[in-house]
């Protein structure tokens, strides 16, 4: 076990990469999925068939794979940059496509009627927006992205993997391969800081969907 | 406008030229953006048939033993997610009814195993089936298919599993309750009643998430890349790339044959989940926001 105790500045300083990698992903995603989810949900065709692509693209490869084309084609394309900033890039475009399907599955759980009841008492497409459809949106729209986000964290496990260093996984493999550590040690170690957070946030992620519950 | 949506009404003569408009500036601006990348692809060599040949062509020499690569990859694929899944489906089943069926006390390991295993990163159990098995002694050489396959088939039962337990007790409870109470009015034991009369529906109500969730196994088998010799699909285009040196044209191809895949399977899903209406949409939605995994989230 002296594998863990005897390198745990090591595990939290990977551990503090892996969230620090989430963080900007994160915001990332979140970003560029709600651009995405304007644009399936607007009443624009070509624009629809842009986020439908985008979605059916990411959702259906692998996120080894995104990995893979970010490293290895990008720089075919004149694009030089760090394995970090690949690494990232990759799971900010994986994860917008989730990010996108969890808004627009928010937004049309608003029942039609809301925004009718809404225009018939003189509301515009703003203050409907506004004051009728995004508040109910957003309390359905919360579980689902909170669900995004805590497998986005396990899914930064695959980055690391992918050999961007220094975080979390890139810890355990530098201390079974490089230092001849016995793994099963180091698994649990490594599965332990995964918990430390997805536990957690998963049980908070559960009272929050609790509370802005609404009952249709 | 066919689709009738939340945000705006069928349109008038005004919204519609507004929306024209709109669609001819998108238009614009996506074919600017095509246009772009297709340059950049041309000035780089990129569209060359030096480097999509081997691939597209098949008169190039190298086709034939490319696509005799990816094929192997295709099979080593599907055979990975495939007993993976029903494994999964078997043991996540068994879980589920043992957690329906033993007391409160009795049920806090299950709820423990099942959080914790929901809780870790797929990768992180792929590594555990591939790397950590053996070096504890298990041994997995002698099974057909040999260490590597079983390895990650371990890897992604493990993770698979209790998201399919959770599938089946949703399952269960979309049930109504006097499907249950008739099966025990009528002298069944609850084991029966179980078996009989409960399984039997949650599983015609749990095929949608069932092949929802087949994606995300589909998808994760190529996590197996990044810790063990597997020659699936994506280890299979990594070393296509690594022979000729065209990683965007390969990848390409490769996420392609993802995307054939996944898409077919997800429409199935949801052409199922059409046909049999709300109960199994209730139960899709537990696999999409209750199990910690939007859908595919596990990759």
């Amino acid at each position: 076990m002296e594998a863990v105790t005897g390198n745990l500045d090591l595990f939290f300083s990977g551990f503090l990469r892996s969230l620090g990698i989430c963080l900007i992903a994160m915001v990332g995603s979140l970003l560029l999925g709600t651009v995405i989810a304007g644009c399936r949900v607007s009443p624009v065709p070509p624009l629809r068939a842009f986020g439908t692509w985008w979605v059916t693209t990411f959702r259906n490869t692998p996120l080894s794979l995104v990995l893979f084309f970010c490293a290895f084609g990008l720089p075919e394309l004149g694009i030089n940059r760090s394995f970090y900033f690949f690494g990232v890039l990759g799971l900010i475009l994986y994860t917008s496509a989730f990010v996108c399907e969890a808004i627009r599955s928010g937004i049309n759980s608003v029942s039609p009627g809301q925004a009718e009841a809404a225009r018939s008492i003189g509301l515009g497409f703003l203050p409907t927006l506004r004051f009728i459809v995004l508040p109910q949106a957003l309390r359905t729209v919360v579980p689902p992205l909170g669900s995004v986000i805590i497998a986005m964290f396990k899914n930064s496990a695959v980055v690391g993997a992918f050999g961007v260093g220094g975080d979390l996984w890139s810890t355990g493999q530098t201390l079974t391969s490089a230092r001849g550590f016995a793994t099963l040690p180091v698994f649990l170690g490594v599965a332990a800081f995964y918990l430390a957070i997805t536990l957690p946030a998963g049980a908070l992620l559960q009272v929050i969907e609790r509370r802005v519950a609404i009952a249709r | 406008m066919s689709q009738q949506s939340v945000l705006y009404d069928a349109q008038g003569p005004r919204a519609r030229r507004r929306t024209r408009i709109g669609t001819a500036v998108a238009l614009l601006l996506l074919a600017g953006l095509a246009y772009l990348v297709i340059r950049r692809l041309a000035d780089e060599g990129q569209l060359s048939m030096e480097l999509w040949g081997p691939l597209i062509d098949p008169s190039n020499e190298a086709f034939d033993a490319v696509w005799r690569l990816i094929g192997e990859g295709i099979v080593n694929t599907v055979k990975a997610a495939g007993i993976a899944m029903v494994l999964s489906v078997v043991l996540g089943t068994l879980i589920a009814v043992a957690r329906l069926s033993v007391g409160r006390t009795g049920r806090v390991p299950l709820i423990g195993l099942v959080e914790v295993l929901r809780g870790l990163p797929v990768v992180v159990l792929v590594y555990f089936g591939v790397r950590v098995l053996p070096d504890i002694g298990v041994d997995l050489r002698g099974l057909p298919g040999g260490q590597q396959l079983w390895g990650l088939v371990i890897g992604l039962t493990a993770y698979n599993m209790v998201i399919f337990a959770e599938v089946v007790r949703a399952g269960v409870a979309s049930l109504p309750r006097g499907q249950r109470e008739a099966a025990l009015a009528t002298g069944l034991t609850n084991g029966q009643a179980m078996r009989l009369v409960l399984l039997p529906q949650a599983f015609r109500v749990m095929l949608p998430a069932i092949i929802s969730q087949l994606v995300v196994v589909l998808k994760d088998t190529s996590l197996v890349t990044f810790v063990a010799n597997y020659n699936e699909l994506l280890s299979q285009g990594e070393r296509i790339r690594r022979n000729l040196d065209n990683p965007i044209q390969t990848f390409t191809v490769i996420a392609l044959i993802y995307i054939a895949m996944n898409y077919t399977l997800d429409r199935l899903a949801r052409h199922i989940q059409a046909r049999q209406g709300r109960a199994s949409s209730r139960v899709a939605r537990t696999v999409d926001a209750g199990a910690h995994v939007p859908v595919g989230g596990g990759a």
